[in-house]
C-alpha cells in the first residue's frame, strides 16, 4: 500500500493505507484522533467536518490521496487547550445534548467565522445547515455561533 | 394524582467505609434494588457495584466524587443526577466530579435510561443520600466540637458551629466514617435550595469541545480488530450462501466469519472492513411472504374497521352515545415507520475470553443486554463485565441490544477482541423502527356537547401501554372507548422517543380542533371546559391532573399572545400529558414565498421543579424541533422487505434552517420532578398541523406533512407574505 506523508494539527505523519481511504478513517483508526465523527459516510450529515487548508470539509469523503501538501486541522488541533472562541461559546451556551455531532459543528462554525465574522442570522442558518443535530439543539447552536461571533471581533 | 410521592424505604439503602486511602465512601441504593446487608468497600478499586448501585466519595481535602450509574444518551442525567447529591450534602458544585459507573449485571435494578424516569425516580432516594452524609459529617464535628449537632449549619462543604467556629468535610470525614448511619435525616425546603434550580453546564463539556474519547466509537482496546456485518437485504431473507473470497484477499482483513444468519468482515480498520464487505457475493432465500408497505395499509386500516378489538378502556356506553348523537365526527390518522437515526451509528466493542465477558459501548439497557449475552454464549451472569459509555444519542433505539449480542457472538468465534460498526447504511435498514400506526376517532355531538369519544389503535406489532388509554381526554367525556389491535410483522419495531404518544397526540389533538369548529367554540376554552370535568377525579387510573394541564394551557395563551398576534401570524394550539408532565405548545406559522414556515414554537411545561434550567430549556426544544422535523419530514416505508431509504441523502431529517425558535416557559411549584426527555416532542406535530390548517386548508391527517406537498403550498395570493 502507498505511504502518505500528510500534516495534522501542525505536525507531519506517515501513513500506510490505500489511496481511497478517506481522511475520516486514517484519523479515527490510523492516528487515534477520534474526535472527528463518524455518520453517514456520505457527506451528508456533517460529524466529520475538518478544516482542510483552513475551509471546512467533509473527511468521509475525501480521501487521503488528495490531501498531501495540504493543511489538516481537526477539533484536536483546534485549540490545544479548548480556548479557541468557539470552542468558548459552545461551553458558555451549553449548547450539547448528545454532543455526538458537536465537534463537526464547531468545525463547520470556526471555519464559518474566520471568513465572516459578523454574520446575520441568515447567514449563520446557512452555514450551518449542512450539520445535522439529531437532538435538534439548533436554537443553542445558533446562539454560540452568534456568541463566537462576538468574541471574535 | 402525578405529583404523588414515590415511596421510599430510607431503610438499608445507605452504607459508608472508611476508605483505605483515606476519605468516605458512601454506598447508596437509587432504586431500592440492592443487598440489604451490604457492606461499601474500603479499597476504590473494589468498587464494583455489586452491593450498592451508586457511590459518594469525600476525600479529606473535601473533594467531592460522585460514581454514577445511569446511562447518559443526550437527556442529561449524568449532569441532573449528582446535583440531586451536591444539593443535600452541601457542597459546592464546582467541587464536584462525576464518575460514570458500570454495570453490575446481576444486583442492578433499573440500570436504564427510558421513559424519562431517572429524576423522577432518583428525587428522593439522591437527596436522601446527599443529607444522610451531611449529618454524619455534622455529626462528626459536633461531637468533635462537644456540642450538640442541631446547633451547627453546613455551606459549601463546610461547618459551622454556634461560636463561629468552622470545620470542613474533609477535616471530619475519617471520624464521619466511623459514625451510625442515621436514620432520619430531614431534606431541605425548595426556597432553601441552592444547586437545584441554578444552571450546570453539561459534565462531560470540556471533553466534547475538544474531542476526547467518549462515546462507544472512540473506544479502542489492544489487539483490537473491526467487524462490519453483512445482513439480510430484506426483512424476512434468510443467508443461503456467500462467496467471501475476494473479501479474504483484500488488504487488512483478518477473517471472514458467518454467524446467525449473517458474515461479519474482520479487519485491521473500520474502512478495510467496510470496503472488504462490499465485496461478499451473499445468496439469500424467502420462505415467508415479503412484507411492503402497502401490505401494512390495508391490513392496519381493515384492524380500524374490525368489529373488535382488545378494549383499554371503557367508560359509559359509546354505542348509544353515537346512536343517539346529533351528529358524529370520525378521521383516520395515519403515521409511517421511522428509524431512531441516532448520530452515533450503533456499534458495540467484545472480547470474549475463557473467564470473562468484557462489552463495552452505548446502551440504554446495559443489564438486559448483558442477561441475553450470557444466555447466548451460555456462560454465566457474573462473567459479564459491561462498561458504558457516553451515547451519540438514544431516542429508543439503544434500548435494545442486538448490536451488542451480534458483537459477543463475532468475538465468541473470533476468539479476539472486535468491535462491531453499522455504517449508516447498517443502522438505517438493520432498525428498530418506530412502529407504523394509524388511529380512528369519532367523537358524538349532542345539543352541542360531546357526549362520546372512541379512539381505535391498529399498530404494527403492538399496542399502547401503561396508563396511555387514561390520558386526557380520559375522565372528561361521559362515554369513552380506546381500544387497540396489531399486526404481527417480520419488520422489527421498538420504542422509539415518547412511544405511541408521539403519535397519538398528534391524532388527538388535531382531533380536538376540528371538534371545536364543529361545535363552533373556542379551541382553548374547549379544553379547558373539558379539564373542568375531569376535576376531583377519584379515578386512579387518571394521572394527569386537569388542575395542572389547565394551567400550561392558560399560560401557553399568554405567552404566545394566542389569538393575538399580527395577521400574517398563524397559530395552532396543542397540549398533552405523558411521561407525568403536563405540555402546552403554540406553532406560530408564517408564510415566506408562498411557503408556510413554522417560525416560533411557545412550550409550557409543568414538570415540577426543575432541576437543571440550562439543560430542561435544551431537552425541551430539541423535543419540540424533533417532534417537528418529525412529522414534516420523517418518512420510512418497505417495499418486499427492504427498506425505502438506507442514508441522509434520501432519509431527511430537520435542519438548521427549517429548525423553528422554541420558547420554553417552565412552571414555578414547589412540586417533585417528572419526566423532560420526552414530553415535549408529542405535541408538536399537531400545534404545527393545526397552524397549516389556518394558513393552507388542508388538514393534515397523514404524517409526514411533505408527504404531500400540494397542500403545503399556501393557495391564497393575498395571504402570501
Amino acid at each position: 500500500m502507498p505511504t502518505y506523508t500528510i500534516k495534522i494539527n501542525g505536525k507531519e505523519q506517515t501513513v500506510d493505507v490505500s489511496e481511497e481511504t478517506p481522511l475520516l478513517w486514517v484519523l479515527r483508526d490510523q492516528l487515534d484522533l477520534v474526535g472527528t465523527k463518524f455518520g453517514c459516510g456520505i457527506g451528508q450529515c456533517g460529524a466529520c467536518t475538518v478544516h482542510i487548508n483552513g475551509t471546512a470539509m467533509r473527511s468521509c469523503s475525501t480521501p487521503i490521496s488528495v490531501i498531501a501538501d495540504k493543511e489538516v486541522t481537526t477539533i484536536e488541533g483546534l485549540s490545544t487547550d479548548g480556548t479557541h472562541p468557539v470552542q468558548e461559546a459552545w461551553k458558555e451556551v451549553d449548547v450539547p445534548q448528545c454532543g455526538y455531532c458537536q465537534a463537526g459543528q464547531i468545525m463547520t462554525a470556526s471555519a464559518f467565522l474566520a471568513k465572516n465574522a459578523s454574520p446575520s442570522s441568515e447567514e449563520i442558518k446557512n452555514a450551518m445547515h449542512g450539520n445535522i443535530c439529531r437532538c435538534a439543539a439548533y436554537n443553542r447552536i445558533h446562539k454560540a455561533v452568534e456568541v463566537a461571533a462576538n468574541k471574535l471581533v | 394524582m402525578s405529583d404523588s410521592k414515590i415511596t421510599f424505604s430510607r431503610r438499608n439503602f445507605i452504607r459508608t467505609s472508611s476508605l483505605a486511602s483515606g476519605g468516605l465512601l458512601i454506598g447508596f441504593n437509587l432504586f431500592n434494588s440492592c443487598k440489604p446487608n451490604a457492606k461499601a468497600p474500603v479499597d476504590l478499586a473494589d468498587l464494583d457495584y455489586k452491593d450498592f448501585n451508586a457511590y459518594i466519595k469525600i476525600a479529606e481535602n473535601g473533594a467531592v466524587t460522585i460514581f454514577s450509574p445511569n446511562p447518559e444518551i443526550g437527556q442529561g442525567v449524568k449532569t441532573a443526577m449528582p446535583m440531586l447529591i451536591a444539593e443535600e450534602l452541601d457542597v459546592a458544585w464546582s467541587n464536584v466530579n462525576v464518575v460514570q459507573g458500570d454495570l453490575d449485571t446481576v444486583h442492578f435494578q433499573r440500570q436504564v435510561a427510558g421513559g424519562s424516569q431517572s429524576i423522577r425516580l432518583g428525587w428522593e432516594p439522591l437527596r436522601q443520600t446527599g443529607a444522610t452524609a451531611r449529618q454524619m459529617l455534622v455529626n462528626a464535628a459536633a461531637a468533635r466540637w462537644g456540642v450538640d449537632a442541631s446547633s451547627c449549619k453546613t455551606k459549601e462543604g463546610v461547618i459551622t458551629n454556634a461560636k463561629g467556629e468552622t470545620l470542613g468535610y474533609g477535616e471530619v470525614v475519617t471520624e464521619a466514617a466511623a459514625l451510625e448511619v442515621p436514620e432520619n435525616v430531614t431534606v431541605k425546603d425548595p426556597k432553601d435550595f441552592t444547586i437545584i434550580g441554578t444552571d450546570a453546564v453539561n459534565v462531560d463539556i470540556d471533553k466534547i469541545i475538544t474531542g476526547k474519547p467518549l462515546f462507544g466509537l472512540d473506544y479502542k482496546a489492544e489487539g483490537m480488530v473491526y467487524a462490519a456485518v453483512v445482513r439480510p437485504p430484506a426483512f424476512g431473507k434468510i443467508l443461503v450462501s456467500f462467496d467471501a473470497s475476494e473479501a479474504k484477499a483484500s488488504n487488512n482483513v483478518i477473517d471472514v466469519i458467518e454467524f446467525d444468519n449473517k458474515i461479519a468482515v474482520l479487519a485491521k480498520d473500520t474502512w478495510s472492513a467496510f470496503k472488504a464487505k462490499k465485496t461478499i457475493k451473499a445468496e439469500w432465500k424467502t420462505d415467508t411472504e415479503l412484507e411492503s408497505t402497502e401490505d401494512h395499509d390495508k391490513i392496519l386500516k381493515d384492524l380500524l374497521q374490525d368489529k373488535e378489538a382488545k378494549v383499554l378502556r371503557e367508560d359509559g356506553n359509546v354505542a348509544i352515545a353515537f346512536a343517539e348523537a346529533d351528529k358524529i365526527l370520525e378521521r383516520t390518522y395515519e403515521a409511517p415507520f421511522l428509524p431512531h437515526n441516532c448520530m452515533e451509528p450503533m456499534n458495540f466493542y467484545a472480547n470474549v475470553t475463557a473467564d470473562k465477558i468484557h462489552l463495552v459501548g452505548p446502551i440504554q439497557t446495559p443489564q438486559r443486554t448483558a442477561k441475553v449475552i450470557a444466555s447466548n454464549l451460555g456462560r454465566n451472569e457474573e462473567e459479564v463485565h459491561l462498561e458504558m459509555t457516553r451515547m451519540g444519542g438514544g431516542f429508543g433505539r439503544r434500548l435494545y441490544g442486538d448490536f451488542a449480542i451480534e458483537a459477543a457472538s463475532i468475538a465468541n468465534l473470533a476468539k479476539k477482541p472486535i468491535k462491531v460498526v453499522y455504517s449508516r447504511e447498517d443502522d438505517m435498514t438493520a432498525g428498530i423502527y418506530r412502529p407504523a400506526s394509524k388511529y380512528k376517532i369519532k367523537a358524538s355531538i349532542k345539543n352541542g356537547e360531546i357526549t362520546g369519544y372512541h379512539l381505535r389503535e391498529a399498530a404494527v406489532n403492538g399496542n399502547m401501554y401503561g396508563l396511555i388509554p387514561n390520558f386526557f381526554p380520559a375522565g372528561a367525556i361521559a362515554n369513552y372507548k380506546v381500544d387497540a389491535a396489531n399486526y404481527q410483522s417480520k419488520i422489527t419495531t421498538g420504542a422509539w422517543r415518547a412511544p405511541y404518544t408521539n403519535f397519538l397526540a398528534f391524532a388527538e389533538q388535531s382531533f380536538f380542533d376540528e371538534l371545536a369548529d364543529e361545535l363552533k367554540v373556542d379551541r382553548v376554552q374547549m379544553r379547558l371546559d373539558l379539564l373542568q370535568k375531569v376535576k376531583g377525579t377519584t379515578d386512579e387510573e387518571i394521572q394527569y391532573s386537569p388542575e395542572r394541564l389547565g394551567n400550561v394551557i392558560k399560560l401557553a395563551v399568554e405567552k404566545s399572545n394566542w389569538g393575538k398576534t399580527p395577521d400574517t401570524i398563524y397559530q395552532g394550539f396543542s397540549a398533552y400529558y405523558c411521561h407525568n408532565s403536563h405540555v402546552a405548545e403554540v406553532a406560530d406559522v408564517e408564510v415566506v414565498n408562498g411557503l408556510p414556515v413554522v417560525k416560533k414554537v411557545t412550550c409550557v411545561i409543568d414538570c415540577g421543579i426543575v432541576v437543571n434550567p440550562i439543560g430542561a430549556e435544551n431537552q425541551a426544544q430539541g423535543g419540540v424541533i424533533d417532534g417537528i422535523g418529525h412529522a414534516m419530514y420523517g418518512d420510512f416505508a418497505f417495499n418486499k422487505g427492504v427498506p425505502s431509504s438506507k442514508n441522509f441523502d434520501t432519509y431527511r431529517l430537520i435542519r438548521m434552517k427549517e429548525a423553528p425558535v422554541v420558547e420554553t416557559h417552565f412552571v414555578e411549584n414547589t412540586l417533585a420532578p417528572t419526566g423532560l426527555g420526552e414530553p415535549t416532542l408529542p405535541p408538536a406535530g399537531a400545534a404545527v398541523a393545526n397552524a397549516l390548517k389556518a394558513v393552507t386548508g388542508h388538514r393534515f391527517t397523514q404524517q409526514p406533512f411533505t408527504k404531500n406537498p400540494e397542500h403545503l403550498r399556501v393557495q391564497n395570493k393575498e395571504i402570501i407574505g
